[in-house]
C-alpha cells in the first residue's frame, strides 16, 4: 500500500465514531496486514477491582484491525463486513498499558477473507488475546 | 406444615433490583456503552440504547462489530453471574446493601467468545438475552441472542466459555 493510501486508511479508521470514542489508532497497514493500538482508559474498565480493560473493548480493537487487514489485501475490494469473530482471552491486560494488535489476512477468496490477530500490552512476549475471523469480500 | 408467610412483593423486588443494579452499574465499560437490564422475575433482557458513538460504519450506518461483541459478552457475563447468585440473593445469604456499596462478588472470567454477525446492526436500540447452557463448578458455557425490532430476527448471536470464580464452601451446588 502506498503511503498516501495508508494515510487515507488511518484517517478513515479515526473517523469511525466508535473508534474515535475509544481513541483507537491505526499504526500500520498494507498488503493484508494491519496494526492498531488502544490506549488505557478508565471508562472502558471491565473489572473495577483490578482496573483491567473489558473484553468488549479488546473485541472492538481486534474487529477493526482484522477488518482493516482484510481491506488492505491487494486482491480485496473497498469494503468488508465481519461474518464471525472468535476471541481467546489468554491473560488480563496490565492496567495502565496500551493494547497493541496486529492482524493478518492469511487467505482471501472471491467471497471470504480469513484473518487472524494477536493483541499484547507492554509484555510483547505473552499475548493478551488472539482472534480469528471470517470477513466478507464485497463485490465492487 | 404451615408455609412461612411470603415476604411483601416490594421487599423481594427491592432486593433483586438492588443486587442487579450493583452488578451492572459497578462496571465502567457497561456504563460507557450505556447497557441497562430489564428484569422480569429471574429473566434478564439487556438493552443497548442507540448512540452515535456506537457506530462502526458511518456510510450505512451500522453499529460497530466490537460494540455488538461487547454487548453480547456483557449480557453473557451478567446473565451467568445472575444465575449463580440467584439463590444467595433470594435467601439473603448475599447482603444486597453491601453489593450496592461496591463490595461485588468475583465475576466469571471470559475464556473465549465467538460472535456470529447475522445482519448489520441498525442505528436503533438492541436487545439481548443469555441462556446458560452449562454452569459447572469451574467452567460455564453461555449462548446469547441479540435482536433489534423483531424478536425473531436476530442480528447477532454468540457463544462464550467462562472460568467461574472460586466459590466459598457451604453454598448451594451449581453443577447440573
Amino acid at each position: 500500500m502506498t503511503p498516501d493510501k495508508a494515510k487515507i486508511a488511518a484517517q478513515f479508521i479515526s473517523a469511525i465514531p466508535h473508534c474515535k470514542a475509544l481513541n483507537m489508532r491505526l499504526t500500520g497497514i498494507g498488503d493484508g496486514e494491519a496494526e492498531m493500538e488502544l490506549p488505557y482508559d478508565l471508562r472502558i474498565v471491565g473489572d473495577p477491582e483490578t482496573g483491567v480493560i473489558h473484553g468488549g473493548a479488546v473485541s472492538a480493537l481486534m474487529d477493526t484491525c482484522c477488518g482493516a487487514a482484510a481491506m488492505s489485501h491487494p486482491s480485496s475490494p473497498a469494503a468488508t463486513a465481519t461474518i464471525d469473530l472468535r476471541i481467546d482471552y489468554m491473560r488480563p491486560a496490565t492496567p495502565g498499558q496500551t493494547i497493541r494488535t496486529r492482524a493478518e489476512c492469511y487467505r482471501i477468496t472471491r467471497s471470504v477473507a480469513f484473518v487472524r490477530a494477536t493483541a499484547t500490552d507492554d509484555d510483547t512476549q505473552s499475548p493478551v488475546a488472539t482472534a480469528t475471523g471470517a470477513f466478507t469480500v464485497e463485490t465492487k | 406444615m404451615a408455609r412461612p408467610r411470603p415476604e411483601p412483593v416490594q421487599t423481594v423486588k427491592h432486593r433483586r433490583d438492588t443486587a442487579l443494579s450493583a452488578l451492572v452499574h459497578g462496571v465502567p465499560y457497561i456504563q460507557f456503552l450505556g447497557i441497562e437490564f430489564d428484569r422480569r422475575g429471574d429473566e434478564l433482557t439487556a438493552i443497548l440504547p442507540f448512540d452515535n458513538k456506537l457506530i462502526g460504519n458511518p456510510m450505512l450506518p451500522a453499529i460497530h462489530g466490537g460494540v455488538t461483541a461487547g454487548f453480547l459478552e456483557t449480557t453473557a457475563v451478567i446473565g451467568l453471574a445472575w444465575s449463580v447468585l440467584w439463590d444467595d440473593i433470594e435467601t439473603g445469604r448475599i447482603d444486597t446493601e453491601q453489593l450496592s456499596l461496591g463490595h461485588l462478588p468475583s465475576m466469571p472470567k471470559t475464556i473465549d467468545f465467538t460472535v456470529d454477525y447475522l445482519r448489520s446492526g441498525l442505528p436503533r436500540d438492541a436487545y439481548a438475552r443469555a441462556r446458560v447452557n452449562r454452569s459447572g463448578r469451574r467452567y460455564a458455557s453461555v449462548h446469547v441472542e441479540a435482536w433489534q425490532d423483531q424478536r425473531n430476527v436476530l442480528f447477532a448471536q454468540g457463544t462464550g466459555h467462562f472460568l467461574m470464580p472460586p466459590r466459598s464452601t457451604g453454598n448451594s451446588e451449581h453443577n447440573g
